[in-house]
Protein backbone atom coordinates (compact mmCIF):
# COMPACT_ATOMS: atom_id res chain seq x y z
CA UNK A 1 0.00 0.00 0.00
CA UNK A 2 1.56 3.21 -1.21
CA UNK A 3 1.11 5.79 1.88
CA UNK A 4 4.17 8.17 3.27
CA UNK A 5 6.68 7.09 6.17
CA UNK A 6 4.98 9.05 8.67
CA UNK A 7 1.82 7.46 8.02
CA UNK A 8 2.87 4.29 8.71
CA UNK A 9 3.46 2.71 12.38
CA UNK A 10 5.54 -0.29 12.57
CA UNK A 11 5.67 -3.06 14.17
CA UNK A 12 8.91 -4.77 14.25
CA UNK A 13 9.69 -8.67 14.52
CA UNK A 14 12.26 -9.76 17.05
CA UNK A 15 12.11 -13.45 17.21
CA UNK A 16 9.51 -15.21 13.76
CA UNK A 17 8.20 -18.65 16.08
CA UNK A 18 7.57 -21.08 14.10
CA UNK A 19 4.66 -19.66 11.90
CA UNK A 20 3.36 -16.64 11.75
CA UNK A 21 1.06 -15.47 8.60
CA UNK A 22 -0.63 -12.26 7.34
CA UNK A 23 -4.47 -13.27 6.62
CA UNK A 24 -7.52 -11.81 5.28
CA UNK A 25 -10.54 -13.69 4.61
CA UNK A 26 -9.04 -15.73 1.68
CA UNK A 27 -8.41 -15.54 -1.94
CA UNK A 28 -11.44 -16.02 -3.55
CA UNK A 29 -12.50 -16.10 -7.19
CA UNK A 30 -9.20 -17.91 -8.68
CA UNK A 31 -9.68 -21.26 -7.73
CA UNK A 32 -10.08 -22.38 -10.97
CA UNK A 33 -6.71 -21.68 -12.02
CA UNK A 34 -6.07 -24.14 -8.80
CA UNK A 35 -5.46 -21.39 -6.42
CA UNK A 36 -6.17 -22.13 -2.61
CA UNK A 37 -8.35 -20.59 -0.59
CA UNK A 38 -5.94 -19.41 2.26
CA UNK A 39 -7.85 -17.23 5.22
CA UNK A 40 -7.61 -17.52 9.09
CA UNK A 41 -8.16 -21.04 10.03
CA UNK A 42 -9.98 -20.35 12.74
CA UNK A 43 -12.56 -18.17 11.39
CA UNK A 44 -14.14 -17.42 14.61
CA UNK A 45 -11.42 -16.21 16.47
CA UNK A 46 -10.26 -14.29 14.01
CA UNK A 47 -13.27 -12.33 13.14
CA UNK A 48 -13.64 -11.48 16.83
CA UNK A 49 -10.18 -10.29 16.72
CA UNK A 50 -11.09 -7.50 14.23
CA UNK A 51 -14.14 -6.69 15.07
CA UNK A 52 -13.44 -5.48 18.56
CA UNK A 53 -11.37 -2.72 16.79
CA UNK A 54 -14.20 -1.83 14.30
CA UNK A 55 -12.38 -3.32 11.41
CA UNK A 56 -14.87 -4.42 8.74
CA UNK A 57 -14.86 -8.52 7.02
CA UNK A 58 -11.77 -8.98 5.62
CA UNK A 59 -9.32 -7.11 7.29
CA UNK A 60 -5.66 -8.39 7.41
CA UNK A 61 -4.79 -9.92 11.31
CA UNK A 62 -1.52 -11.79 12.10
CA UNK A 63 -2.25 -15.80 12.65
CA UNK A 64 0.46 -17.25 14.96
CA UNK A 65 0.52 -20.82 15.37
CA UNK A 66 2.21 -22.41 18.59
CA UNK A 67 3.61 -19.23 20.09
CA UNK A 68 6.98 -18.22 19.79
CA UNK A 69 6.77 -14.36 18.40
CA UNK A 70 7.98 -11.32 19.50
CA UNK A 71 7.76 -8.27 18.52
CA UNK A 72 8.40 -4.44 19.59
CA UNK A 73 6.12 -1.82 18.77
CA UNK A 74 7.86 1.49 17.36
CA UNK A 75 4.96 3.49 17.79
CA UNK A 76 1.66 3.58 19.87
CA UNK A 77 -0.97 0.93 18.66
CA UNK A 78 -3.82 -0.70 19.28
CA UNK A 79 -4.06 -4.25 18.93
CA UNK A 80 -7.08 -6.83 19.61
CA UNK A 81 -5.93 -10.70 20.47
CA UNK A 82 -8.32 -13.65 20.44
CA UNK A 83 -7.76 -17.22 19.80
CA UNK A 84 -5.17 -19.70 21.57
CA UNK A 85 -3.85 -18.95 25.16
CA UNK A 86 -0.17 -18.82 23.69
CA UNK A 87 1.03 -17.25 27.17
CA UNK A 88 1.34 -13.81 25.35
CA UNK A 89 3.00 -10.86 27.65
CA UNK A 90 3.69 -7.09 27.21
CA UNK A 91 7.16 -6.44 28.55
CA UNK A 92 6.75 -9.34 30.89
CA UNK A 93 3.40 -8.61 32.14
CA UNK A 94 0.77 -11.32 31.19
CA UNK A 95 -1.89 -10.02 28.37
CA UNK A 96 -5.22 -11.68 28.61
CA UNK A 97 -6.89 -13.06 25.80
CA UNK A 98 -9.99 -12.19 24.01
CA UNK A 99 -9.64 -8.57 24.12
CA UNK A 100 -7.98 -4.98 22.69
CA UNK A 101 -4.51 -4.35 24.09
CA UNK A 102 -2.78 -1.08 23.79
CA UNK A 103 0.63 -1.04 23.53
CA UNK A 104 3.33 2.21 23.29
CA UNK A 105 5.93 2.30 21.56
CA UNK A 106 8.97 0.41 22.59
CA UNK A 107 6.89 -2.40 24.17
CA UNK A 108 7.80 -5.75 23.51
CA UNK A 109 4.79 -8.07 23.02
CA UNK A 110 5.89 -11.71 23.71
CA UNK A 111 3.91 -15.16 22.60
CA UNK A 112 5.33 -18.41 24.52
CA UNK A 113 4.01 -21.51 23.86
CA UNK A 114 0.02 -22.95 23.32
CA UNK A 115 -1.71 -23.75 27.22
CA UNK A 116 -5.39 -23.39 25.78
CA UNK A 117 -5.52 -23.77 21.88
CA UNK A 118 -2.68 -23.52 18.76
CA UNK A 119 -3.95 -20.75 17.22
CA UNK A 120 -3.40 -16.91 18.27
CA UNK A 121 -4.97 -14.25 16.11
CA UNK A 122 -3.59 -10.36 16.59
CA UNK A 123 -5.82 -7.88 14.42
CA UNK A 124 -4.51 -4.06 14.45
CA UNK A 125 -7.06 -0.63 14.23
CA UNK A 126 -6.94 -0.69 10.47
CA UNK A 127 -5.05 -3.60 9.78
CA UNK A 128 -2.23 -4.37 8.60
CA UNK A 129 -1.03 -2.88 5.43
CA UNK A 130 0.27 -5.24 2.57
CA UNK A 131 -0.47 -5.42 -1.71
CA UNK A 132 -2.99 -7.58 -2.01
CA UNK A 133 -1.98 -10.61 -4.66
CA UNK A 134 -4.08 -12.17 -6.75
CA UNK A 135 -7.10 -9.88 -4.81
CA UNK A 136 -6.14 -11.17 -1.56
CA UNK A 137 -3.09 -10.92 0.92
CA UNK A 138 -3.83 -14.14 2.32
CA UNK A 139 -0.55 -15.58 2.88
CA UNK A 140 0.09 -19.04 1.52
CA UNK A 141 3.69 -20.10 1.67
CA UNK A 142 3.39 -23.33 -0.72
CA UNK A 143 1.99 -20.70 -3.35
CA UNK A 144 4.32 -18.41 -3.07
CA UNK A 145 1.28 -15.99 -2.82
CA UNK A 146 0.39 -12.58 -0.51
CA UNK A 147 1.51 -12.23 3.27
CA UNK A 148 3.53 -8.78 4.47
CA UNK A 149 6.12 -9.17 1.80
CA UNK A 150 3.63 -10.28 -1.47
CA UNK A 151 5.87 -13.58 -1.62
CA UNK A 152 4.11 -15.90 0.97
CA UNK A 153 6.95 -15.60 3.34
CA UNK A 154 5.62 -16.65 7.13
CA UNK A 155 7.28 -14.29 9.76
CA UNK A 156 10.89 -13.92 9.90
CA UNK A 157 12.87 -11.73 12.22
CA UNK A 158 13.18 -7.95 10.99
CA UNK A 159 10.59 -8.13 9.34
CA UNK A 160 8.37 -5.11 9.84
CA UNK A 161 4.98 -4.79 9.71
CA UNK A 162 3.05 -1.48 8.59
CA UNK A 163 -0.20 -0.08 10.11
CA UNK A 164 -2.00 3.34 9.24
CA UNK A 165 -1.15 5.45 11.92
CA UNK A 166 -4.20 7.79 11.59
CA UNK A 167 -6.23 5.17 13.02
CA UNK A 168 -4.70 4.38 15.87
CA UNK A 169 -4.97 7.33 18.41
CA UNK A 170 -8.86 7.28 17.71
CA UNK A 171 -9.02 3.34 18.03
CA UNK A 172 -7.82 4.16 21.49
CA UNK A 173 -10.60 6.48 22.45
CA UNK A 174 -13.07 4.02 20.65
CA UNK A 175 -12.11 0.45 21.41
CA UNK A 176 -10.28 0.62 24.30
CA UNK A 177 -10.73 -2.19 27.17
CA UNK A 178 -12.93 -3.97 24.52
CA UNK A 179 -13.95 -7.32 24.79
CA UNK A 180 -15.11 -10.53 23.57
CA UNK A 181 -18.62 -11.64 25.54
CA UNK A 182 -17.67 -14.44 27.60
CA UNK A 183 -20.27 -16.93 26.00
CA UNK A 184 -18.40 -16.13 22.45
CA UNK A 185 -14.48 -17.31 24.07
CA UNK A 186 -13.88 -20.76 23.77
CA UNK A 187 -11.78 -23.19 26.11
CA UNK A 188 -9.98 -24.93 23.56
CA UNK A 189 -9.69 -27.96 26.07
CA UNK A 190 -12.80 -28.87 26.45
CA UNK A 191 -13.40 -31.93 23.66
CA UNK A 192 -14.73 -30.50 20.64
CA UNK A 193 -18.10 -31.29 18.55
CA UNK A 194 -17.69 -31.00 15.01
CA UNK A 195 -20.66 -30.57 12.50
CA UNK A 196 -20.34 -32.25 9.43
CA UNK A 197 -23.00 -32.29 6.64
CA UNK A 198 -22.86 -35.28 5.05
CA UNK A 199 -21.74 -35.81 1.64
CA UNK A 200 -22.83 -37.87 -1.63
CA UNK A 201 -20.50 -40.30 -1.38
CA UNK A 202 -21.87 -41.18 2.33
CA UNK A 203 -23.95 -44.05 1.01
CA UNK A 204 -20.69 -45.76 -0.15
CA UNK A 205 -19.30 -46.45 3.29
CA UNK A 206 -20.58 -49.29 5.16
CA UNK A 207 -22.64 -49.21 7.71
CA UNK A 208 -20.50 -50.02 10.66
CA UNK A 209 -18.31 -47.24 9.20
CA UNK A 210 -20.82 -44.72 9.38
CA UNK A 211 -22.35 -46.22 12.69
CA UNK A 212 -18.43 -45.76 14.21
CA UNK A 213 -17.70 -42.14 12.49
CA UNK A 214 -21.08 -40.74 14.03
CA UNK A 215 -20.78 -42.78 17.39
CA UNK A 216 -16.81 -43.03 18.13
CA UNK A 217 -14.49 -40.69 20.00
CA UNK A 218 -11.81 -39.11 17.14
CA UNK A 219 -8.24 -38.19 17.95
CA UNK A 220 -6.23 -34.92 16.29
CA UNK A 221 -2.98 -36.76 14.62
CA UNK A 222 0.25 -34.79 15.01
CA UNK A 223 -0.09 -34.61 11.03
CA UNK A 224 -1.83 -31.51 10.86
CA UNK A 225 -1.51 -27.96 9.18
CA UNK A 226 -3.17 -25.43 7.09
CA UNK A 227 -4.05 -27.90 4.72
CA UNK A 228 -5.38 -30.56 6.46
CA UNK A 229 -6.17 -32.48 10.15
CA UNK A 230 -6.03 -36.09 10.08
CA UNK A 231 -7.87 -37.83 12.70
CA UNK A 232 -7.22 -41.28 14.52
CA UNK A 233 -9.92 -44.00 15.20
CA UNK A 234 -11.55 -46.62 13.98
CA UNK A 235 -10.87 -47.71 10.30
CA UNK A 236 -13.32 -46.47 7.80
CA UNK A 237 -14.27 -48.78 4.82
CA UNK A 238 -15.64 -47.08 1.71
CA UNK A 239 -16.28 -49.17 -1.35
CA UNK A 240 -15.00 -46.56 -3.48
CA UNK A 241 -11.15 -46.72 -4.35
CA UNK A 242 -9.76 -43.55 -5.40
CA UNK A 243 -12.16 -41.16 -7.73
CA UNK A 244 -12.46 -39.25 -11.12
CA UNK A 245 -10.54 -35.71 -8.58
CA UNK A 246 -13.06 -32.90 -8.31
CA UNK A 247 -13.41 -29.65 -6.59
CA UNK A 248 -12.72 -30.30 -2.78
CA UNK A 249 -14.82 -27.46 -0.60
CA UNK A 250 -13.20 -26.61 2.83
CA UNK A 251 -13.96 -28.41 5.29
CA UNK A 252 -14.20 -32.05 3.30
CA UNK A 253 -13.48 -34.90 5.02
CA UNK A 254 -11.71 -37.28 3.00
CA UNK A 255 -11.19 -41.08 3.34
CA UNK A 256 -7.92 -42.57 1.65
CA UNK A 257 -7.51 -46.39 1.67
CA UNK A 258 -5.89 -46.73 5.10
CA UNK A 259 -9.55 -45.56 6.65
CA UNK A 260 -8.25 -42.82 8.97
CA UNK A 261 -10.12 -39.24 7.67
CA UNK A 262 -8.65 -35.87 6.87
CA UNK A 263 -10.16 -32.73 7.07
CA UNK A 264 -9.54 -30.67 4.61
CA UNK A 265 -8.30 -27.04 5.52
CA UNK A 266 -7.68 -23.66 3.96
CA UNK A 267 -4.46 -23.99 2.30
CA UNK A 268 -5.94 -27.93 1.03
CA UNK A 269 -5.58 -28.57 -2.81
CA UNK A 270 -8.19 -27.31 -4.72
CA UNK A 271 -9.05 -31.14 -6.68
CA UNK A 272 -9.12 -34.44 -5.15
CA UNK A 273 -10.14 -37.97 -5.75
CA UNK A 274 -10.52 -39.69 -2.22
CA UNK A 275 -14.07 -40.55 -1.15
CA UNK A 276 -15.95 -37.95 1.42
CA UNK A 277 -17.88 -38.75 4.40
CA UNK A 278 -18.86 -34.94 3.56
CA UNK A 279 -17.47 -31.43 4.98
CA UNK A 280 -17.44 -30.15 8.28
CA UNK A 281 -18.93 -26.55 8.86
CA UNK A 282 -17.11 -23.48 8.56
CA UNK A 283 -17.11 -23.16 12.53
CA UNK A 284 -16.33 -26.56 12.93
CA UNK A 285 -12.88 -26.41 10.33
CA UNK A 286 -12.57 -23.08 12.94
CA UNK A 287 -12.92 -25.18 16.21
CA UNK A 288 -11.01 -27.91 14.64
CA UNK A 289 -7.94 -25.78 13.90
CA UNK A 290 -7.63 -25.40 17.63
CA UNK A 291 -7.39 -28.81 18.35
CA UNK A 292 -3.64 -29.91 19.95
CA UNK A 293 -2.72 -33.10 18.49
CA UNK A 294 -4.11 -36.23 20.76
CA UNK A 295 -7.42 -33.56 21.53
CA UNK A 296 -10.24 -35.93 21.49
CA UNK A 297 -13.09 -34.70 18.38
CA UNK A 298 -16.47 -36.17 18.06
CA UNK A 299 -18.40 -35.75 14.57
CA UNK A 300 -21.84 -34.76 14.38
CA UNK A 301 -24.16 -35.12 11.66
CA UNK A 302 -25.83 -31.57 10.73
CA UNK A 303 -28.48 -31.05 8.09
CA UNK A 304 -26.83 -28.32 5.17
CA UNK A 305 -30.17 -25.71 5.77
CA UNK A 306 -29.57 -25.63 10.12
CA UNK A 307 -25.11 -25.33 8.91
CA UNK A 308 -26.20 -22.52 6.66
CA UNK A 309 -28.12 -20.23 9.27
CA UNK A 310 -25.76 -21.06 11.79
CA UNK A 311 -23.33 -19.59 9.82
CA UNK A 312 -25.53 -16.80 8.65
CA UNK A 313 -25.89 -15.95 12.01
CA UNK A 314 -22.65 -16.14 12.98
CA UNK A 315 -21.86 -13.45 10.43
CA UNK A 316 -24.86 -11.15 11.44
CA UNK A 317 -22.66 -10.15 14.45
CA UNK A 318 -20.20 -9.13 12.53
CA UNK A 319 -22.24 -6.70 10.45
CA UNK A 320 -22.22 -7.88 7.10
CA UNK A 321 -25.44 -7.58 4.99
CA UNK A 322 -26.12 -9.74 1.74
CA UNK A 323 -24.80 -8.61 -1.04
CA UNK A 324 -27.59 -9.27 -3.11
CA UNK A 325 -31.56 -8.17 -2.35
CA UNK A 326 -33.29 -10.31 -4.20
CA UNK A 327 -33.26 -14.09 -4.91
CA UNK A 328 -34.45 -14.98 -8.19
CA UNK A 329 -32.40 -16.09 -11.28
CA UNK A 330 -31.03 -14.03 -13.35
CA UNK B 1 -22.22 -33.70 -33.30
CA UNK B 2 -23.08 -32.59 -29.32
CA UNK B 3 -24.08 -35.29 -27.02
CA UNK B 4 -26.92 -35.82 -24.70
CA UNK B 5 -26.31 -35.13 -21.21
CA UNK B 6 -26.38 -38.28 -19.29
CA UNK B 7 -26.34 -36.75 -16.10
CA UNK B 8 -26.44 -33.99 -14.51
CA UNK B 9 -26.52 -34.69 -10.38
CA UNK B 10 -26.77 -31.89 -8.38
CA UNK B 11 -24.93 -32.86 -4.81
CA UNK B 12 -24.44 -30.70 -1.95
CA UNK B 13 -21.01 -30.07 -1.34
CA UNK B 14 -21.06 -27.24 2.03
CA UNK B 15 -23.33 -24.60 3.07
CA UNK B 16 -21.80 -22.54 0.02
CA UNK B 17 -21.28 -24.87 -2.73
CA UNK B 18 -23.26 -27.30 -5.13
CA UNK B 19 -21.04 -29.91 -6.86
CA UNK B 20 -22.71 -30.81 -10.56
CA UNK B 21 -21.89 -33.93 -11.86
CA UNK B 22 -22.39 -33.94 -15.47
CA UNK B 23 -20.06 -37.16 -16.53
CA UNK B 24 -19.20 -40.53 -15.02
CA UNK B 25 -16.02 -41.17 -17.46
CA UNK B 26 -13.12 -38.62 -18.38
CA UNK B 27 -13.54 -37.57 -21.87
CA UNK B 28 -11.74 -34.59 -23.62
CA UNK B 29 -15.52 -34.00 -25.12
CA UNK B 30 -16.93 -33.25 -21.79
CA UNK B 31 -14.92 -30.14 -21.39
CA UNK B 32 -16.93 -28.01 -24.01
CA UNK B 33 -20.13 -28.52 -21.62
CA UNK B 34 -17.98 -27.81 -18.70
CA UNK B 35 -16.72 -24.58 -19.78
CA UNK B 36 -20.46 -23.35 -21.38
CA UNK B 37 -22.06 -24.40 -17.89
CA UNK B 38 -19.05 -22.01 -15.81
CA UNK B 39 -20.42 -18.97 -18.46
CA UNK B 40 -23.91 -19.70 -18.10
CA UNK B 41 -23.38 -19.41 -14.27
CA UNK B 42 -21.72 -16.34 -14.45
CA UNK B 43 -24.46 -15.25 -15.63
CA UNK B 44 -26.92 -16.51 -13.52
CA UNK B 45 -25.27 -16.22 -10.09
CA UNK B 46 -23.90 -12.47 -10.63
CA UNK B 47 -22.61 -11.12 -7.85
CA UNK B 48 -23.62 -13.92 -5.72
CA UNK B 49 -20.69 -16.25 -7.68
CA UNK B 50 -18.06 -16.81 -5.10
CA UNK B 51 -15.76 -19.62 -6.92
CA UNK B 52 -16.22 -21.97 -9.64
CA UNK B 53 -13.75 -25.34 -9.66
CA UNK B 54 -14.24 -27.37 -13.24
CA UNK B 55 -12.26 -30.72 -13.20
CA UNK B 56 -13.09 -33.84 -15.64
CA UNK B 57 -16.49 -34.39 -14.89
CA UNK B 58 -17.81 -32.15 -12.65
CA UNK B 59 -17.96 -28.84 -11.50
CA UNK B 60 -18.09 -27.14 -7.87
CA UNK B 61 -19.73 -23.86 -7.41
CA UNK B 62 -19.27 -22.00 -4.45
CA UNK B 63 -21.80 -18.85 -3.98
CA UNK B 64 -22.45 -16.02 -1.30
CA UNK B 65 -23.93 -17.99 1.29
CA UNK B 66 -25.27 -14.80 2.78
CA UNK B 67 -26.72 -13.71 -0.97
CA UNK B 68 -28.26 -16.93 -1.62
CA UNK B 69 -30.30 -20.25 0.84
CA UNK B 70 -28.63 -23.41 -0.62
CA UNK B 71 -32.55 -23.56 -2.14
CA UNK B 72 -31.83 -20.55 -3.83
CA UNK B 73 -28.87 -21.83 -5.42
CA UNK B 74 -29.78 -24.89 -6.26
CA UNK B 75 -32.21 -23.21 -8.38
CA UNK B 76 -29.53 -21.14 -10.10
CA UNK B 77 -28.03 -24.21 -11.08
CA UNK B 78 -30.70 -26.10 -12.60
CA UNK B 79 -31.85 -22.45 -14.25
CA UNK B 80 -28.02 -22.63 -15.76
CA UNK B 81 -28.14 -26.17 -16.66
CA UNK B 82 -31.26 -26.28 -18.84
CA UNK B 83 -30.42 -26.06 -22.38
CA UNK B 84 -27.32 -26.03 -21.93
CA UNK B 85 -25.10 -26.48 -25.37
CA UNK B 86 -21.68 -27.35 -25.33
CA UNK B 87 -19.50 -24.71 -26.53
CA UNK B 88 -18.46 -24.14 -29.97
CA UNK B 89 -15.04 -26.00 -31.17
CA UNK B 90 -14.24 -24.68 -34.74
CA UNK B 91 -11.10 -23.14 -34.05
CA UNK B 92 -12.21 -20.01 -31.90
CA UNK B 93 -10.31 -20.45 -29.70
CA UNK B 94 -6.73 -21.07 -30.50
CA UNK B 95 -4.70 -23.72 -29.48
CA UNK B 96 -1.97 -22.60 -27.12
CA UNK B 97 1.51 -24.01 -27.93
CA UNK B 98 4.48 -25.19 -25.45
CA UNK B 99 7.95 -24.87 -26.87
CA UNK B 100 9.89 -28.32 -25.03
CA UNK B 101 13.29 -29.20 -25.12
CA UNK B 102 12.84 -32.69 -24.90
CA UNK B 103 16.38 -34.23 -23.57
CA UNK B 104 17.96 -36.24 -20.68
CA UNK B 105 19.07 -33.32 -18.59
CA UNK B 106 15.81 -31.63 -18.04
CA UNK B 107 13.81 -35.24 -18.82
CA UNK B 108 15.36 -38.01 -16.89
CA UNK B 109 12.08 -40.13 -17.89
CA UNK B 110 12.53 -40.06 -21.35
CA UNK B 111 14.65 -43.49 -21.19
CA UNK B 112 11.91 -44.91 -19.04
CA UNK B 113 9.33 -43.94 -21.69
CA UNK B 114 11.49 -45.24 -24.88
CA UNK B 115 11.90 -48.64 -23.07
CA UNK B 116 7.80 -48.99 -21.98
CA UNK B 117 6.64 -48.36 -25.50
CA UNK B 118 9.47 -49.54 -27.47
CA UNK B 119 9.37 -46.60 -29.34
CA UNK B 120 13.02 -44.23 -30.55
CA UNK B 121 14.00 -40.89 -28.81
CA UNK B 122 12.14 -39.33 -31.99
CA UNK B 123 9.43 -41.76 -31.59
CA UNK B 124 8.46 -40.71 -28.10
CA UNK B 125 8.83 -36.91 -28.64
CA UNK B 126 6.57 -37.45 -31.95
CA UNK B 127 4.23 -39.18 -30.06
CA UNK B 128 3.89 -36.44 -27.05
CA UNK B 129 4.07 -33.73 -29.69
CA UNK B 130 1.20 -35.49 -32.42
CA UNK B 131 -1.59 -35.03 -30.40
CA UNK B 132 -3.86 -31.89 -29.12
CA UNK B 133 -4.43 -32.25 -25.83
CA UNK B 134 -7.42 -30.78 -23.80
CA UNK B 135 -7.19 -29.02 -19.91
CA UNK B 136 -9.00 -31.56 -18.01
CA UNK B 137 -8.06 -29.62 -14.69
CA UNK B 138 -5.98 -27.31 -13.07
CA UNK B 139 -4.82 -28.15 -9.32
CA UNK B 140 -2.41 -29.24 -6.99
CA UNK B 141 -0.43 -25.87 -7.92
CA UNK B 142 -1.71 -22.81 -9.58
CA UNK B 143 -1.58 -23.28 -13.07
CA UNK B 144 -0.85 -26.63 -12.84
CA UNK B 145 -2.90 -28.11 -15.52
CA UNK B 146 -3.94 -32.06 -16.16
CA UNK B 147 -3.48 -32.48 -19.86
CA UNK B 148 -4.81 -35.31 -21.47
CA UNK B 149 -4.59 -37.79 -23.45
CA UNK B 150 -1.53 -39.02 -23.83
CA UNK B 151 -1.05 -41.43 -26.24
CA UNK B 152 -1.44 -44.94 -24.51
CA UNK B 153 2.37 -46.38 -25.78
CA UNK B 154 3.65 -43.50 -23.31
CA UNK B 155 1.29 -44.35 -20.35
CA UNK B 156 3.16 -45.04 -17.57
CA UNK B 157 2.71 -44.90 -14.08
CA UNK B 158 3.63 -42.30 -11.24
CA UNK B 159 7.74 -42.65 -9.81
CA UNK B 160 7.49 -44.71 -6.47
CA UNK B 161 9.14 -42.33 -4.69
CA UNK B 162 8.45 -38.42 -5.88
CA UNK B 163 11.46 -36.13 -5.94
CA UNK B 164 11.36 -33.54 -3.77
CA UNK B 165 12.42 -30.65 -6.31
CA UNK B 166 10.68 -30.63 -9.57
CA UNK B 167 12.45 -27.66 -11.39
CA UNK B 168 9.47 -25.46 -13.17
CA UNK B 169 8.52 -25.76 -16.27
CA UNK B 170 8.92 -29.32 -16.19
CA UNK B 171 7.16 -30.75 -18.85
CA UNK B 172 6.12 -34.68 -17.31
CA UNK B 173 3.58 -37.53 -18.04
CA UNK B 174 1.97 -39.87 -15.76
CA UNK B 175 -0.50 -42.70 -17.18
CA UNK B 176 -2.36 -40.97 -19.76
CA UNK B 177 -2.34 -37.41 -18.81
CA UNK B 178 0.61 -35.17 -18.87
CA UNK B 179 1.39 -31.31 -17.62
CA UNK B 180 4.31 -28.83 -17.10
CA UNK B 181 5.21 -28.08 -13.13
CA UNK B 182 4.73 -24.09 -13.07
CA UNK B 183 7.14 -23.56 -10.08
CA UNK B 184 9.29 -25.61 -7.98
CA UNK B 185 7.54 -28.20 -6.13
CA UNK B 186 8.14 -31.84 -5.57
CA UNK B 187 6.70 -34.03 -7.91
CA UNK B 188 6.34 -37.77 -8.76
CA UNK B 189 5.75 -37.62 -12.65
CA UNK B 190 8.24 -38.90 -15.04
CA UNK B 191 9.97 -35.61 -16.84
CA UNK B 192 10.35 -35.68 -20.50
CA UNK B 193 11.75 -32.22 -20.88
CA UNK B 194 11.02 -28.53 -20.06
CA UNK B 195 9.15 -26.02 -21.61
CA UNK B 196 10.47 -21.83 -21.67
CA UNK B 197 7.27 -20.96 -21.41
CA UNK B 198 5.42 -18.94 -18.04
CA UNK B 199 2.91 -21.01 -16.82
CA UNK B 200 1.78 -19.04 -14.02
CA UNK B 201 2.41 -15.34 -13.27
CA UNK B 202 1.05 -12.98 -11.10
CA UNK B 203 1.26 -10.00 -13.29
CA UNK B 204 -0.19 -11.67 -16.11
CA UNK B 205 -3.97 -10.67 -17.18
CA UNK B 206 -5.80 -13.96 -15.68
CA UNK B 207 -2.76 -15.13 -14.31
CA UNK B 208 -2.60 -19.08 -15.82
CA UNK B 209 -1.14 -19.36 -19.13
CA UNK B 210 -3.88 -22.67 -19.16
CA UNK B 211 -7.21 -22.60 -18.33
CA UNK B 212 -9.34 -25.95 -17.78
CA UNK B 213 -10.85 -26.47 -21.28
CA UNK B 214 -7.97 -24.97 -23.26
CA UNK B 215 -6.57 -27.62 -26.32
CA UNK B 216 -2.85 -27.60 -26.34
CA UNK B 217 0.24 -28.89 -28.38
CA UNK B 218 3.93 -29.30 -27.42
CA UNK B 219 6.33 -28.10 -30.25
CA UNK B 220 9.78 -29.86 -29.78
CA UNK B 221 12.42 -27.17 -29.97
CA UNK B 222 16.32 -27.53 -29.53
CA UNK B 223 18.52 -26.23 -26.75
CA UNK B 224 19.33 -23.25 -28.78
CA UNK B 225 16.19 -22.39 -29.19
CA UNK B 226 14.84 -23.37 -25.64
CA UNK B 227 17.90 -20.86 -24.37
CA UNK B 228 16.86 -17.82 -26.83
CA UNK B 229 13.49 -18.42 -25.35
CA UNK B 230 14.68 -17.83 -21.99
CA UNK B 231 14.64 -21.52 -20.43
CA UNK B 232 16.08 -22.77 -17.52
CA UNK B 233 18.77 -25.45 -18.84
CA UNK B 234 20.21 -26.35 -15.22
CA UNK B 235 19.68 -30.17 -15.48
CA UNK B 236 17.49 -31.96 -12.87
CA UNK B 237 18.78 -32.91 -9.59
CA UNK B 238 18.48 -36.39 -8.32
CA UNK B 239 18.77 -37.65 -4.90
CA UNK B 240 17.57 -33.72 -3.80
Amino acid sequence: MTMSDDAVGVLRVIRAGPLALLQDAGRFGVRRLGVTQGGPADLHAWAWANHLLGNSWGTAALEIALGGLEMVAEDDMVLALCGADLGTTLDEVPVPCWQVVTIAAGQRLCFGSPRDGVRAYLAVAGGFLAEPVLGSVACVSREGLGGHDGQGRALAADDRLRVDRSCQASAREHYKGRQVPVEERIDYRNPARLSLMPGAQIADFSGASLFAAFNRPWHVDARADRMGVRLKGPRLRCRLGTMISEGIPLGAVQVPADGQPIVLLNDRQTIGGYPRLGALTPLACARLAQCQPGQEVRLVAEAPQRAQEDYRRFRRRFGVTPTLGDASPR
Amino acid sequence: MSRELPLPRLEHAGIDAWLVRLFNEIDEANMPWLTALMRRCETTFGAALVDMVPSYTTLLVHYDPLALSSHEARRYLETALSGLAPDEEGGRAAVKELPVWYDDSVGPELERLERVSGLDRAGVIEAHCAHEYRVFALGFAPGFAFMGSVDERLAVPRLETPRQRVPAGSVAVTGRQTAAYPRLSPGGWNLIGRTSAILFDRQREGFSLLRVGDRVRFVSIDRVEFERLGGDLSPVEERS
